[in-house]
């Protein structure tokens, strides 16, 4: 019965639903994980990722002078914002591309950092028009916006293929949000630092994750914090090695007694 | 030609422009309004061109208005500057030109920090603790290079103005007469009497 009213977005169905919608977040739903938690002095973002394997080339992951993250969850948008994807790959490129695009345009016109909720806006304001107009299919890609600006400071913001955001102290997209996100509520307290906010995000991902231990072949991590020296925020996408030595710290990286045989 | 003064202080700046509208040996107005308020804490004199200034101006106010309107904040004094200055240096070397010198005063709420900023027609933009635009410049510009206090109080920040505006008043061969001042600082805009 859906069937007759899926076929292009600009319409509704009977009910009042906009299918194509609904069948891009089951899209997102198998995609993998992306977790963020706000902390009063920063904002931390993982995810987990789906296209590993020994034959892939992450040479310029690892030593490369780039931004940081292999270019498959974790994006610098601007500098006081990093953006987590979830979904279609190519999607999410094609939205990165613009984002960083529009904080630029922003960057030119008011020398000014864009805020992070305008950023969050700009994008939600072009998916939404996918929704409505064209006659082309809606992007199948949720993002989470880790950013900073000098009006409300430290900021995580959650986006949907409908064009609809909102605001979280902690949320996750993709593959087992649901268990993710009761998690996260659990445990999340209000004036978490950031130091305490990199456990929790890691504890919650080594429960949510589909491999049995954490490594850096399958995490990706990112934090935004503030430096006050510089008086600018500070993005920062973890390197493969830097994330192994942050797992380290913290106990949950893979034990080596594990993989020994006798 | 037109006189305007303006100087940062402790938490506030202080705009100043005079009021009279002259074209040639006629006085045609002498209760004009030459600062426009474009935001709750943003305050802009301009003088030059006529017909230039005040299409100019009202532009410049209804687009920052139109900024803070359509999204959640209002544009800081900084970006504020930047914006007019990339309007004006577009439009320069075009048919178009604006030919508008502008003092742009304003209270960032997000720093709790006072700016002034001097920009004229040629789209020059610079951070100042005190500027002037006009004849009145050449007066008022040692007095506030030899007075000027940036932690000044708002009292001895408007007794440094009137030492300007006596000045000019004094030596300028068309004097202003009546100059309108007012205020911004973290509660707002007012205007103040000299």
């Amino acid at each position: 019965m859906a069937r007759r009213y899926d076929s292009r977005t600009t319409i509704f169905s009977p009910e009042g639903r906009l299918y194509q919608i609904e069948y891009a977040m089951e899209a997102i739903s198998h995609a993998g994980t992306v977790l963020g938690v706000l902390a009063k002095d920063g904002v931390v973002l993982a995810a987990e990722k789906r296209v590993t394997g020994k034959l892939l080339d992450l040479s310029s992951a690892k030593e490369g002078g780039g931004y940081g993250g292999s270019g498959e969850k974790m994006f610098l948008l601007n500098s006081n914002v990093i953006g987590g994807v979830a979904g279609i790959t190519s999607d999410a490129n094609s939205l990165v591309n613009y984002a960083r695009t529009v904080a630029q345009q922003h960057l030119l016109q008011y020398n000014d950092d864009i805020p992070v909720e305008l950023l969050a806006q700009r994008l939600c304001d072009m998916k939404q028009g996918y929704t409505q107009f064209g006659g082309l299919r809606p992007f199948g890609v949720s993002l989470l916006y880790a950013g900073y600006d000098p009006h409300y400071h430290f900021q995580l913001y959650h986006s949907d293929p409908s064009g609809n955001y909102s605001g979280w102290k902690a949320t996750c997209i993709g593959a087992n949000n649901g268990t993710a996100q009761s998690l996260l509520k659990q445990e999340y307290k209000d004036d978490l630092g950031v130091e305490e906010a990199i456990g929790l995000v890691l504890r919650v991902m080594s429960k949510t994750m589909d491999s049995t231990t954490l490594g850096s072949e399958k995490l990706e991590f990112a934090v935004l914090t503030y430096d006050e020296a510089a008086k600018a925020p500070k993005a920062k996408i973890y390197k493969p090695a830097e994330i192994d030595a942050l797992l380290r710290a913290e106990g949950l990286a893979k034990k080596d007694e594990d993989t020994e045989m006798k | 030609m037109e006189t305007s003064f303006a100087l940062t202080g402790k938490g506030y700046v202080i705009v100043a422009a005079d009021t009279t509208a002259i074209r040639s040996i006629v006085k045609m107005q002498i209760d004009q309004d030459k600062i426009k308020e474009l935001s709750p804490h943003l305050l802009m004199a301009y003088s030059g061109e006529p017909g230039d200034t005040v299409q100019f101006a009202e532009y410049v106010e209804r687009n920052i208005r139109l900024y803070q309107i359509r999204n959640l904040y209002p544009l800081r004094p900084a970006a504020a500057a930047s914006w007019i200055r990339r309007s004006i240096a577009e439009t320069l070397r075009t048919r178009n030109a604006y030919s508008v010198n502008l003092l742009l005063g304003g209270y960032d709420t997000s720093s709790h920090t006072p700016n002034l900023y001097w920009i004229d027609y040629m789209g020059t933009v610079v951070e100042v603790p005190f500027a002037a635009h006009g004849y009145g410049s050449y007066f008022a510009l040692s007095l506030l290079d030899r007075y000027h206090d940036p932690e000044a109080s708002l009292e001895e920040g408007l007794a440094t103005l009137k030492r300007c505006i006596d000045e000019v008043s004094k030596r300028l061969v068309v004097d202003p007469g009546k100059y309108k001042v007012k205020v911004v600082d973290k509660d707002g805009i007012r205007e103040v009497e000299i």
